[in-house]
């Protein structure tokens, strides 16, 4: 057994301190001991981008970061952006072009659209296909996908 | 999928981890941006018994400029390289390089030192450094030292880093008046590893290119200069070379190595014709 490391951050908005495993990932971390299930885990290696989460305001994969290195940061998951209201023109864009079928890389397809159309509010098609090239979608073929951006970026615009 | 256990030490300084890299030996890797290390970690490629975590160390983030020196730190994300002005105009070829380094969600946290330190022979940031001829600065309790990216990239995720230094920040020459750059590479899919690329600098002076450089990456254990594809096309000019002539030089200058997905003939073609697009952006007015 490794020797557990105490750290606090804030979990959407939340002050959290938990005693935590070197090992563990910081995806694990919200899902295991915070109960936070929106952040998937697919890969665990940085391709698939299903644990997208956001860490001082920027995205970032959840599980390439160790939950003890988070000491004083700031962490959202898809359960508060969805609460805060910041990722509704996406998704009712989503949900109007169906551009989800199982669902299980929506949440990142989301912090990672949403952090994108942020910096270009108003983009052409190739570079939200860009912008979505670190997401892997095994369902749709990612047209509804880059469909549902597009009339989002004009429904903020 | 899981990396196995490992202690982990958070430090505030550079010499804060020097003491644990002194401490600990080659148990111990440095922790930056963690988007290479972590996903060997997690495959078990990798088990460092200690990570020395630099995340809030001061002092080794930021680009600085000091006369004609720009000083990258060793924390500086991908995405602040990117998006920096003072990159764009002093570091053409960084700014021309970075878009293809990784999405979005891995250049928020990788860095440019982790990048460095890794040598990925297909990763951007190793093959610029060298055609820049950066001086790579590296730290431990034994003092610091300046190691030129020609001999800082040893062979496969291999430098010159001893097991007690830590990379503090790389430097490089602002750009001369006249020079121009390209940069291409051949990837599945934005954001991934290349299959090969090239990167290139020359002097223009009306429509003249000297000193033509180029770098190749993705083709070796390490990023390699190119210097027989250079002659030859200096010679070419204004014309472009042939392309079989073009893989005699390049057969000259690096054995190529296959990879899983393609063999040493492919590669060799597909550089070539990334050095003929690099050629025609060199030669082209109006670019940076």
């Amino acid at each position: 057994m490794d020797d557990l490391v105490v750290v606090s951050m804030t979990v959407n908005g939340r002050a959290v301190r938990r005693a935590v495993s070197p090992r563990q990932s910081l995806a694990d971390f919200l899902r295991q001991d915070l109960g936070l299930t929106g952040t998937h885990l697919g890969c665990e290696h940085g391709v698939c981008g299903a644990c997208t989460i956001v860490v001082d305001g920027r995205i970032q994969r959840g599980c390439l970061s160790f939950a003890a290195q988070m000491e004083g940061h700031t962490v959202e998951t898809i359960e508060g952006a969805t609460a805060s209201g910041r990722l509704a023109a996406l998704q009712t864009a989503f949900r109007e072009r169906n551009a989800l079928q199982c669902g299980f890389c929506t949440p990142g397809i989301l912090l990672t659209a949403a952090e994108f159309l942020a910096d270009n509010p108003r983009p052409i098609r190739d570079a939200i296909r860009t912008a979505l090239s670190g997401n892997v979608c095994r369902c749709t073929g990612y047209h509804a996908i880059v469909d549902a951006v597009a009339s989002a970026a004009e429904a903020l615009s | 999928m899981k990396p196995r256990p490992f202690k982990l030490i958070r430090v505030d300084s550079a010499e804060g981890a020097s003491e644990a890299l002194a401490r600990h030996g080659e148990e111990a890797r440095i922790l930056a941006g963690g988007q290479s290390l972590v996903p060997m970690m997690n495959f078990r490629v990798a088990a460092p018994a200690v990570l020395v975590d630099i995340n809030a160390c001061t002092g080794l983030g930021g680009i600085t400029r000091t006369g004609d020196i720009i000083r990258l730190g060793a924390l500086t994300r991908h995405r602040e390289t990117a998006t920096s002005t003072l990159v764009a105009d002093a570091l053409p070829l960084l700014a021309m390089a970075m878009p293809h380094v990784g999405h979005l969600a891995i250049c928020n946290r990788g860095t440019f030192g982790g990048s460095l330190a890794h040598a990925d022979p297909a990763a951007e940031l190793p093959a610029c450094a060298l055609l820049l001829d950066g001086s790579v600065v590296i730290g431990s309790l034994r003092g610091e030292r300046r190691v030129a990216a020609a001999d800082f990239f040893r062979g496969l995720y291999t430098t010159a880093i001893e097991p007690d230094e830590l990379l503090l920040a790389v430097e490089f020459q602002a750009r001369r008046p006249n020079a121009v750059f390209a940069f291409h590479e051949l990837a599945r899919r934005h954001g991934d590893f290349a299959l090969a690329g090239i990167a290139a600098s020359a002097i223009r002076v009306g429509e003249m290119l000297g000193d033509i450089a180029f770098v190749g990456f993705g083709i070796a254990d390490r990023p390699v200069l190119l210097p027989s594809v250079a002659r030859l096309a200096a010679g070419a000019l204004p014309r472009l070379p042939q392309i079989a002539a073009l893989k005699e030089a390049l057969a000259a200058d690096v054995e190529i190595l296959p990879d899983n997905q393609q063999s040493p003939a492919m590669k060799a073609h597909i550089v070539a014709e990334l050095i003929l697009d690099a050629l025609g952006q060199l030669s082209r007015k109006g670019t940076a």
